[in-house]
């Protein structure tokens, strides 16, 4: 049940190639902050905000509604992207970004920003604070779902595994972890063929050699394994996450992700990780991305000009309804 | 005499049928910080982490989100350090209404050595943004402080002791943030004392009285917010105050009373006793007070013999 006005049908590819452009814009512009994880996590990200969460825009603290923990704070630019889209604060406040004073500080502030659940950033830590509202959501006998995105280079840290271990004890169905599995990290350069022969396993992807399905199921977790930029997986899948397991174990859905995704520069190209782009790549981000050039070039009836109006932010700066 | 962890026990369970939205989260020891008796009292709302106290405090802060008041059980040392980055991110980064205990606090800890003591948590919470810091001195004391953050929206830390400690304050004791308590008035020398370490120094008033020397006996409960004022107001005349802690000498009461008096104007000579950056040791309680300076006797004896030193300008 959704409990504001969105499109019944939402055009969930455009938005996020839209999302993805105030990603690129929004960087470029405040010179700061990341693009390989906001892309590579947005088509998760989009179904999620635009089909799946019980959220109200106008009302960000209604205490019925879905939780959602971003906990690889990283890709907060990702994140902003898609609350502004989805009516939470207004597009033209993207600008703000990383600039002093703004509500959209470099990693999710929840002291600064209605629409967020936690503050995130140092890693590995949101997971944990998605054990606590499901396990209150239990003792308070609420139904609303939690989720919590995470990064597959922000699970090595352990504090992931205590509340991993947790979840399953307390038999928590009504959480749900989503990892990014885009495959590479910062510093993480994939192996090639000159590099095999050679390195001591610090060029390769974060769970190189690790049957990651394998651990969150030994872990006593429900596991599904996705294509994260395949809609209807990824909308099956959050529908099995809500609907819970018969024997209650918490659900991780594995989404398949290319970091960088929708960006033909960055997909798989570790170093967009965080980087400004240059006033050439720009460029060519534009002509890729940029929703004014698309409808010049594109002979679909889509215009997200007029979708840009439907989603009109819906709170002032404030957070109190517009 | 009630040991200070049995009447926190005791006072979580009041707590705990008083107002629906306590919870309290363990890290695998509730039957040593006396946790355990609100288990038994409130099954429903006492979680198990077990031994993983990063989560712990990131669960309370889940919690904390949805109107809950989570109380945290675990000695000390394994939140200020082990758990120190959820603390400083989820609970006080994100004003997050969790209440830190931090149970078998200060040197005299049973006999369990130096990993399990903390000589440092005064100095690393005091420097944490948005986190309340409270020693009380006795039980009395804590049950205030212990209703005060029942009722206050925000990150507390309370640090607790094992063992009985002797009254200090008077019964009907309500506990003000940031106050300052004048426990003995004097005129040669002032004391300044924080958590069980201020019980010692009423005893250090009392020898040093029969020995002619007339000594201010000043209590610093609530470390962060402090009223400098209230702190600056007592100790105004002297030429030599002592400050003792069971802490290290950096950054905990002995720095909080040399950075407020120094930063006043001219400072008296201030003494700092405490752990002098060592790690401590497995050892009986009077062994641990009497090595680091903090028995009676040997605080006596310092105060003595720094009133006769010169003063070097």
């Amino acid at each position: 049940m959704t409990t504001d006005v969105i499109a019944e049908q939402p055009d969930l590819p455009h938005l996020a190639q839209q999302a993805r452009w105030e990603v690129i814009r929004t960087v470029t512009n405040s010179k700061a902050g990341h693009i390989g994880g906001p892309l590579s996590m947005m088509d998760l990200l989009i179904s999620l905000y635009f089909r799946e969460l019980n959220i109200r825009p106008q009302e960000p603290h209604w205490p019925d509604r879905d939780r959602f923990i971003l906990s690889k704070g990283h890709a907060a630019i990702g994140l902003y992207a898609v609350l502004a889209l989805r009516g939470f604060l207004p597009i033209d406040e993207l600008a703000t970004f990383d600039k002093g004073d703004s509500r959209l500080q470099g990693h999710p502030d929840v002291t600064r920003l209605p629409g967020l659940d936690a503050s995130t950033g140092s890693l590995g830590q949101g997971l944990s604070v998605g054990v606590g509202m499901a396990l209150g959501a239990q003792l308070g006998a609420r139904d609303f779902h939690t989720w919590v995105l995470l990064g597959d280079g922000e699970i090595q840290e352990g504090m992931v595994w205590e509340a991993v271990q947790v979840a399953s004890r307390y038999r928590l169905s009504n959480l749900t972890a989503i990892v990014d599995r885009n495959g590479l990290q910062q510093f993480g350069l994939p192996s090639s063929t000159e590099t095999t022969g050679t390195d001591r396993g610090d060029r390769r992807d974060p769970w190189f050699g690790v049957d990651l399905a394998a651990v969150f199921q030994a872990f006593g977790w429900r596991v599904l394994e996705i294509d994260g930029h395949d809609y209807a997986q990824i909308g099956n899948a959050y529908r099995l996450a809500r609907a819970g397991d018969v024997t209650a174990r918490p659900t991780v859905i594995i989404a398949h992700t290319v970091k960088g995704k929708g960006l033909s520069l960055a997909e798989g190209v570790h170093t967009w990780h965080s980087i400004v782009p240059s006033a050439e790549d720009f460029e060519k981000a534009r002509q890729e991305l940029d929703p004014e050039e698309i409808n010049l070039l594109d002979q679909h009836e889509h215009d997200t000009h007029g979708r840009h109006q439907e989603l009109e932010p819906l709170t002032q700066k404030d957070g109190a309804p517009a | 005499m009630k040991a200070m962890r049995d009447a926190w026990g005791d006072k979580l369970v009041e707590l705990g049928r008083k107002d629906p939205r306590t919870v309290v989260l363990d890290g695998d020891l509730a039957n040593s910080t006396k946790a355990d008796k609100f288990a038994k009292a409130h099954p429903d709302r006492f979680f198990q982490m077990g031994i993983a106290e990063q989560n712990l405090i990131g669960v309370a802060a889940g919690l904390a989100s949805l109107g809950y008041v989570p109380w945290t059980s675990s000695f000390t040392v394994f939140f200020t350090h082990r758990a120190i980055d959820p603390i400083r991110m989820l609970v006080a980064q994100s004003h997050a209404n969790v209440k830190i205990v931090g149970s078998y606090s200060g040197l005299l800890i049973g006999a369990v050595g130096k990993t399990h003591l903390d000589i440092q948590d005064l100095a690393i919470m005091r420097a944490m943004p948005d986190m309340t810091v409270l020693a009380p001195a006795d039980n009395t004391e804590l049950l205030a402080m212990m209703d005060w953050a029942n009722e206050v929206d925000g990150p507390v830390y309370l640090r607790i002791v094992r063992d009985p400690v002797p009254d200090v304050v008077q019964a009907g004791h309500t506990f003000r943030p940031g106050a300052v308590y004048e426990l003995r008035q004097g005129t040669d020398v002032a004391l300044v004392g924080t958590g069980a370490q201020t019980g010692r120094l009423l005893t250090v008033h009392d020898q040093l009285l029969t020995e002619g020397i007339s000594a201010a006996v000043v209590h610093v409960p609530c470390l962060k917010p402090l009223d400098a004022d209230g702190l600056r107001d007592p100790l105004s005349g002297f030429e030599l105050v002592v400050t003792a802690e069971e802490h290290s000498v950096y950054g905990g009461l002995g720095g909080l009373v040399a950075e407020t008096l120094t930063a006043a104007g001219p400072s008296p000579r201030i003494e700092r006793i405490g752990i002098d950056d060592s790690w401590g040791e497995s050892a009986p309680n009077d062994f641990m007070l009497e090595k680091h300076g903090l028995s009676p006797e040997r605080i006596t004896a310092r105060v003595r013999a720094a009133l006769r030193a010169p003063v070097r300008n």
